[in-house]
């Protein structure tokens, strides 16, 4: 009973099927070899919500940065759509506009005005016009409530519309992945909720497959098809939760008992990692 | 709309606090100056100072003088010469030395060791090194400016956020379209307080150069700019025209600065938001 299922038919979603096999990930800045991530595997499907739980610091983040191009893998493979974009032979991946990263602190161009940020990636792709691709941009901005802040500079507008220019800005590329590195860290949990039913909204309007790091739980459940509960360094997949509550979703999901249930099956997990991290931690110190 | 904005500007309270507080410095300025006719005692330092109102005669006198003008434009033509000169060669070099690991290793060491030398130094070796004294003094100015410019630019091009690379190298930009559209904009902040405080130090060097050379090119006064024009009135025993001399260059100083910080003002709007 996979929550892949859960949607409508029209939804299905062909592209952007990514298989993480067996990566392991040594970073060896000083001959001291540091295992970051170690053997690990994940499956998944086109079109998923998959979020990936875990202490802060257990290697999230390599994998995600494996994925995009920006770092490269010690072993293993990862394919999109069966398709190598790292392994034997090709250590770092190339990055490219079917997989935009949505970063941590953000990466909006603040030179840039919203609506020239958002036309970044099609202007370099350069495959239609300038005409088009504004026409688009502004048909995007309105889409996702953004009307009135194009001429205005990232700077000018608040953190959680900013977040919202920068998903836009992926999405005009056309992407299959989407890859998310705790994007909402930094806001307060009021914007937050707004933040996740807009991103769930942005989503069933542009169905791509979502790799989204994070380490609020409530997040994870609330917005996910499914969790991989990752352990401490090394990062590795330690439990796969599946949420099997029906999307279209709303705020009223968290309040539900199912939510309850998977909350709590899913805690135990998280703690006991988050625990094990605080510990190793301790001594390091 | 624009003219109601100046006039609330003009009348602010930020507007009479400024001239409140200069009356109040001429006045002390004046009582300190008259103290042995005022008071029959001459106050210390201030007492030996021309009054601002002889100052303000000396001052009228020269207006309609074309040599004093004359100095204002060679001061200007030489700061600005040499400003310019440092912009051009300065921001394409400390963006090699940021995005060229090699380059940078090649040169910097030298360029560190060449920065500590204090422009006036180099007085000397660039009266002989250059065929005419203008340029002479051209070049110390552009010292002036250059190691500052340099170093500001380098320093704003290696410390770009790595993540807006990332994320133009994911949207497929080219090495060109990084360079030119995310690191030359991400730099410009850094480019626009290098030239700010490099235009600072051109003008202290210029007047200590136009000083040292002892005026000029062009003989007597007129050729020798504001430093010279100081330099000249303390030969000259003109006490008065020392501190127009002083005051017309903390007037240009000024006027200097502030035309680059409106000029980086348009260039980086989006600095305004913060």
């Amino acid at each position: 009973m996979s929550a892949v299922l859960d949607r409508p038919a029209t939804d299905i979603v062909t592209e952007g099927a990514i298989r993480i096999d067996d990566v392991v990930k040594i970073y060896d800045p000083d001959g001291a070899a540091v295992m970051a991530v170690d053997h690990c595997s994940i499956d998944i499907p086109a079109g998923e919500i998959c979020m990936i739980v875990g202490p802060s610091g257990c290697g999230k983040t390599t994998l995600l940065n494996a994925i995009a191009g920006f770092h490269g893998i010690t072993s293993g493979s990862i394919h999109l759509d069966g398709e190598l974009l790292c392994g034997p032979g090709q250590p770092q991946a190339e990055p490219g506009s079917d997989r935009i990263v949505v970063f941590q602190n953000g990466a909006l161009f603040p030179w840039k005005t919203n609506l020239d940020n958002i036309a970044f990636g099609p202007m370099m792709a350069g495959k239609l016009s300038k005409q088009e691709i504004y026409d688009k941009a502004r048909a995007m901005m309105a889409d996702a409530g953004l009307s009135g802040t194009e001429n205005n500079f990232p700077g000018e507008v608040s953190s959680g519309l900013r977040r919202r220019v920068e998903i836009v800005r992926a999405l005009m590329n056309d992407p299959k992945v989407l890859l998310f590195d705790e994007p909402y860290r930094a806001l307060d949990s009021l914007t937050k909720s707004v933040m996740h039913e807009a991103l769930l909204e942005i989503y069933y309007r542009n169905k791509v497959t979502i790799f989204f790091i994070t380490h609020d739980l409530e997040e994870a459940i609330f917005l996910g098809h499914r969790l991989v509960i990752m352990s401490s360094r090394p990062c590795k997949p330690k439990k796969i939760v599946e949420v099997d509550i029906p999307h279209p979703r709303d705020y009223s999901v968290l309040t539900s008992p199912r939510f309850r249930e998977i909350m709590n099956e899913a805690k135990g997990v998280v703690h006991e990692e988050a625990q094990k991290a605080f510990d190793a931690g301790e001594k390091e110190g | 709309m624009a003219i109601k904005k100046f006039k609330d500007k003009l009348f602010s309270r930020a507007t009479f606090r400024g001239i409140t507080a200069i009356v109040i410095f001429v006045i002390i300025w004046e009582v300190g100056a008259r103290s042995e006719q005022l008071f029959g005692y001459r106050f210390p330092f201030l007492g030996l100072v021309p009054p601002p109102s002889d100052v303000l005669a000396s001052w009228g006198g020269l207006i309609g003088d074309p040599s004093y003008w004359q100095s204002w434009y060679m001061s200007f033509l030489r700061v600005f010469g040499g400003f310019a000169a440092a912009m051009i060669i300065g921001i394409p070099l400390g963006l090699f030395m940021a995005v060229n690991r090699t380059f940078y290793g090649m040169s910097f060491p030298t360029f560190e060791i060449l920065r500590p030398i204090p422009p006036l130094a180099w007085v000397p070796a660039s009266i002989i090194f250059w065929p005419t004294q203008e340029l002479s003094i051209a070049f110390v100015t552009f010292l002036g400016a250059f190691y500052t410019i340099v170093i500001n630019v380098l320093g704003g091009a290696r410390s770009i956020n790595k993540q807006f690379l990332q994320a133009a190298q994911s949207m497929g930009a080219s090495q060109w379209d990084i360079f030119r559209r995310i690191v030359l904009p991400a730099t410009l902040p850094s480019i626009v307080v290098g030239s700010a405080v490099g235009m600072g130090i051109t003008w202290e060097v210029v007047v200590a150069a136009e000083m040292i050379s002892g005026g000029g090119s062009s003989g007597g006064g007129a050729g020798g700019g504001l430093g010279f024009f100081i330099w000249s009135s303390y030969v000259g025993g003109s006490y008065e025209q020392i501190v127009v001399g002083m005051i017309s260059i903390g007037i240009a100083g000024y006027f200097s600065s502030e035309l680059l910080r409106q000029l980086g003002g348009l260039l980086t709007p989006w600095l305004k938001t913060r």
